[in-house]
């Protein structure tokens, strides 16, 4: 049981970064209707961003708050590039045209971001605590191992939710932001200005993908393996619903811990490596069952 | 002056609704045959139907197969790698477990089996509008991956988990040369590429049309969206799937699941965003460019005598791809094939452009 | 043009005791009314009075709550928009739902659908009955096309043509199916006069020549009381009148609710 536990917690806490892309991508798909495929491209390359600033700046006064500073201001230009460049242009095309737009940001962007900061493996070190530590002593015999680092992810992870769901719901902006989500024109009509509202939104899944992108660097090394890991968040998505930020989360913790489950119970017997695809499978049994994601909202057409 | 439609004059909606109604695009059309048949293999040397002819010529053929979803029928599919892995594993092994059956009809299973597993995918996520089958068919992508390097029977249990065969013979001849293997592609190319004009220009293309462009109002006039989504998707699955096959035993001819994972997907997507959405000649165009870009760029530093390493000129694909994908998207997505359209029409005034 | 002496046939579509909701707002509540064969039928009302939903009922985009369609003798709650294009209910849209990427010879082709059924390998070769089928349907479509007097944009993509023309586009996509009954919604929203008369014109011409069944719905007044032969009110989704064009001329409640207002 002990056993079971660890694994489960495990699972969680690979969710929360999950969860973390997948909530990138809802931002992005409630604001704009963009389906963003460059998510984990911006994970990457906000990654990769601040792990060589933090060596270029390594001998100043403060190198992780300039480094932060600095990769927080890049993450907000390429928003407004990719508003000016990708979103101006192809407005009012079908999202189809746009997603696939989005798959030209993400080359583009792991192209530049390799091309600018190099294609190695780097460690990052922000003074996150490592190694493991007992919990649950009291319940199980010999307690459940937990990595240190994965706790303060969480930790962070939870701020982050927070700060989001205060800034949308008592932030003008963020009122503005959802009044765009629900209705383009409406929200046109009434004076918000929709390309400053996606450079923000833009921004903030840029910000989102840099605390992602640090939390899993610090983790596995920042390599251009975190683009793909990323890939991950569709699933989740599929789970929790396209628009909902609640699903997101909740679903980035269904995909992390179900995954994990399944490797260690299933994947025995099948030769393993189910890591690999389980999480999609998983989300496509479901679209079966509840197309709409466990929190999405079935939409009525207007003809 | 090369174009002049004046004067042509149909008097049977028969010559009205043939192929090439122009007599000019018929004659194009033919010289692109000659040119095909007979000049090219009077030209080319080995290295360049083995790194070029071959396989653009299969790569077009997948990137028809994925214009006929995509630009037809607006559904993005970004798992072409795996319908090839499955046309190319399918093919095998049917002829390692059948061996009498002739090499072609493998192809064909295996371009079907691609079409079996496409509808399997797609009919949960075609049921419903969005982007579902963008992750659905990722998430084939991934399966396929893990099951061709996984389960050893798809391998024939060979320890190193790749596939090497010998070159197939079809109706008494061996494809063993450069040359044949060429010949072979460029005739499944030309059969293919008449089926999906066929088949984009009657009532199945106009059901895949009308669905792209306003699924609703599709409906109302009795086409089911669902079943137009879901036909597109398996009849460009069974090309990607014979495109996979040739891809396999004709241009590869030893190959491991690697070789159809998720970047290949991807560049067959590029190849029809790129050549023009909803063209056949698209398709072509398309899958020429991005064939040999990367040749093209391989040697531009040789060319121009610097030095770069090719880690920076694969990040340097990486970004031309991306920035290309975007422009075309934002300004022709009509692609290569529109620019190839207005030529033609400049053409149509020459000497005199006003 | 509302002569009484026209024939008109047995009721065609009776439309009974119909409410539908969206979440908590009603769009319809309990609306009955009936159309007979050859008929013209307008549906009138304020915006947002559930014009349009009520056709959307009809052809089944959506499903009401309550109530229920009887179409030639046969009773149902739900059907879907393409069973109801099999049983000869063709639509154009309000705002114009023309499949934007295809020419106008395309747009009216893809209203022949349900008429054609070439096999699926014939039509990959192109022969026999794919071809013959193709160009007999292609005959019957530049009937419409005569008839619309669209000859000369044949082969135009629609996205390039003016809105009047592709109201008359999407006319001839319905008509291709050779409807029985055929629903309009708002035909000549946004014309000039001229492309008003073009259009009343076409219509009577459709009931005259094929004895097509019409409902439509539209703003312009003088237009319906020209056309139509009964004519139905909607208010704030009920039904407040509904008789011949003199008889809602003289409705008390009409002329509050609506007539008074805007004229």
């Amino acid at each position: 049981m002990g056993f079971f536990v660890e694994v489960l917690i495990s699972g969680l806490m690979a969710g929360v970064l999950y969860s973390l892309v997948a909530l990138g991508f809802v931002l992005i798909f409630k604001a704009s209707g963009v389906f963003n495929f460059a998510q984990g491209a911006m994970v990457l390359f906000a990654a990769l961003t601040f792990v060589r600033l933090l060596d270029i700046l390594k001998d100043t006064f403060a190198p992780i708050t300039l480094a932060l500073i600095i990769t927080i201001a890049m993450m907000i230009m390429l928003a407004m590039a990719i508003e000016r460049l990708v979103l101006r242009p192809l407005v009012n095309q079908p999202g189809i045209s746009l997603f696939m737009a989005t798959l030209g940001v993400a080359y583009f962007l792991d192209g530049f971001g390799q091309t600018l900061w190099g294609s190695d493996i780097y460690t990052l070190d922000i003074g996150i605590p490592r190694g493991s530590i007992f919990i649950l002593e009291s319940v199980f015999e010999g307690g459940v191992l937990v990595a240190k680092e994965d706790l303060v992810a969480t930790v962070i992870a939870g701020i982050l939710v927070v700060t989001l769901a205060i800034f949308f719901q008592r932030t003008r902006i963020g009122r503005a932001l959802r009044a765009v989500a629900d209705d383009h024109q409406a929200a046109q009509s009434i004076g918000i200005p929709l390309n400053y509202i996606w450079v923000i939104v833009w921004s903030v899944a840029g910000l989102v993908a840099l605390v992602a992108g640090v939390i899993w660097g610090s983790k596995l090394g920042v390599q251009f393996s975190l683009s793909l890991i990323a890939l991950k968040a569709l699933p989740v998505l599929i789970l929790g619903g396209f628009e909902s930020v609640l699903g997101a989360i909740i679903g980035g913790l269904i995909i992390g811990s179900g995954e994990k489950l399944a490797e260690i119970y299933l994947g025995p017997y099948v030769g393993g490596g189910i890591e690999y695809w389980f999480a999609y499978m998983l989300a496509l049994g479901f679209l079966m069952f509840r197309p709409q994601g466990l929190f999405g909202e079935v939409h009525i057409d207007r003809v | 002056m090369f174009y002049r439609e004046a004067g042509q004059f149909k008097t049977s909606y028969k010559a009205d609704q043939a192929m090439f109604p122009i007599f000019q695009d018929k004659i194009f059309v033919a010289i692109w045959l000659f040119i095909g048949f007979v000049v090219v293999p009077m030209l080319a040397n080995e290295y360049m139907f083995r790194a070029i002819f071959i396989p653009v010529i299969i790569m077009a053929l997948a990137a028809i197969g994925l214009n006929l979803l995509v630009g037809y029928c607006g559904q993005v599919s970004l798992g072409s790698g795996a319908f090839m892995a499955v046309g190319a594993y399918a093919a095998y092994n049917f002829m390692i477990r059948v061996p009498e059956l002739n090499p072609l009809i493998c192809f064909l299973l295996g371009g079907l089996s691609a079409t079996a597993v496409g509808v399997i995918f797609g009919i949960p996520s075609l049921r419903i509008k969005g982007f579902y089958l963008a992750v659905a068919t990722l998430a084939l992508q991934f399966f396929t991956d893990w099951t061709f390097s996984r389960i050893d029977w798809f391998t024939n249990y060979t320890p190193s988990g790749s596939i090497a065969v010998r070159p197939v013979e079809m109706l008494g001849v061996v494809f063993d040369s450069p040359m044949k293997k060429y010949f072979l592609c460029l005739v499944f190319l030309v059969i293919f590429t008449i089926i999906g004009t066929n088949i984009v220009r009657g009532r199945i293309g106009r059901a895949w049309m009308a669905t792209r462009d306003m699924d609703v109002a599709a409906e109302i006039i009795g086409i089911r969206p669902v079943f137009a989504k879901l036909s597109a998707f398996a009849v460009s699955s069974f090309f990607i799937g014979v495109a996979g096959a040739l891809w396999a035993f004709v241009h590869l001819g030893s190959w491991e699941p690697l070789a159809f994972d998720i970047n290949l997907s991807f560049s067959i997507l590029f190849m029809v965003i790129i050549g023009g959405l909803g063209s056949i000649v698209g398709g072509m165009l398309g899958a020429a460019f991005i064939t040999l870009l990367p040749l093209f760029l391989n040697q531009l530093p040789v060319w121009l005598g610097i030095n770069i390493s090719t880690a920076m000129i694969s990040h340097l694909e990486f970004m031309i791809f991306g920035a290309l994908i975007i422009f075309f998207l934002a300004v022709e997505p009509l692609g290569l094939a529109r620019i190839w359209q207005i030529t033609k029409e400049k053409l149509r005034l020459w000497p005199f452009p006003h | 043009m509302n002569d009484t002496d026209r024939k008109l046939g047995p009721t065609i579509l009776q439309v009974e005791g119909i409410s539908l909701a969206f979440g908590g707002v009603k769009a319809l509540t309990n609306i009955s009314f009936e159309v007979k064969e050859h008929e013209i039928l307008a549906i009138i009302g304020p915006n947002g009075a559930g014009k349009s939903s009520m056709l959307n009922v009809i052809n089944g985009v959506y499903h009401p709550n309550a109530g229920s369609i009887t179409y030639k003798g046969n009773v149902r709650q739900q059907m879907k928009p393409h069973e109801a294009a099999s049983q000869g209910i063709a639509r154009t849209f309000q705002n114009i739902a023309l499949f934007k990427g295809m020419s106008v010879l395309d747009n009216i082709m893809t209203g022949r659908t349900l008429k054609m059924n070439a096999g699926f390998l014939a039509q990959c070769l192109y022969i026999g009955s794919a071809r013959n089928e193709e160009i007999e349907h292609r005959k019957k479509v530049e009937e419409i096309i005569d008839f619309l007097q669209i000859q000369s944009i044949r082969k135009t993509p629609v996205g390039r043509l003016p809105y009047g023309l592709q109201k008359r586009v999407e006319l001839g996509r319905a008509l291709a199916a050779e409807p029985e009954l055929l629903l309009l919604d708002e035909p000549m929203a946004g014309m000039n006069i001229e492309e008003k008369e073009d259009m009343s014109r076409f219509i009577l011409d459709v009931n005259d020549e094929f004895g097509t069944t019409i409902v439509l719905i539209e703003h312009d007044m003088g237009v319906v009381m020209d056309l139509s032969d009964r004519i139905v009110v909607l208010d704030y989704g009920k039904k407040i009148g509904d008789g011949t064009p003199t008889e809602i001329r003289n409705n008390k409640e009409v002329i509050d609710a609506y007539l008074g207002v805007s004229d």
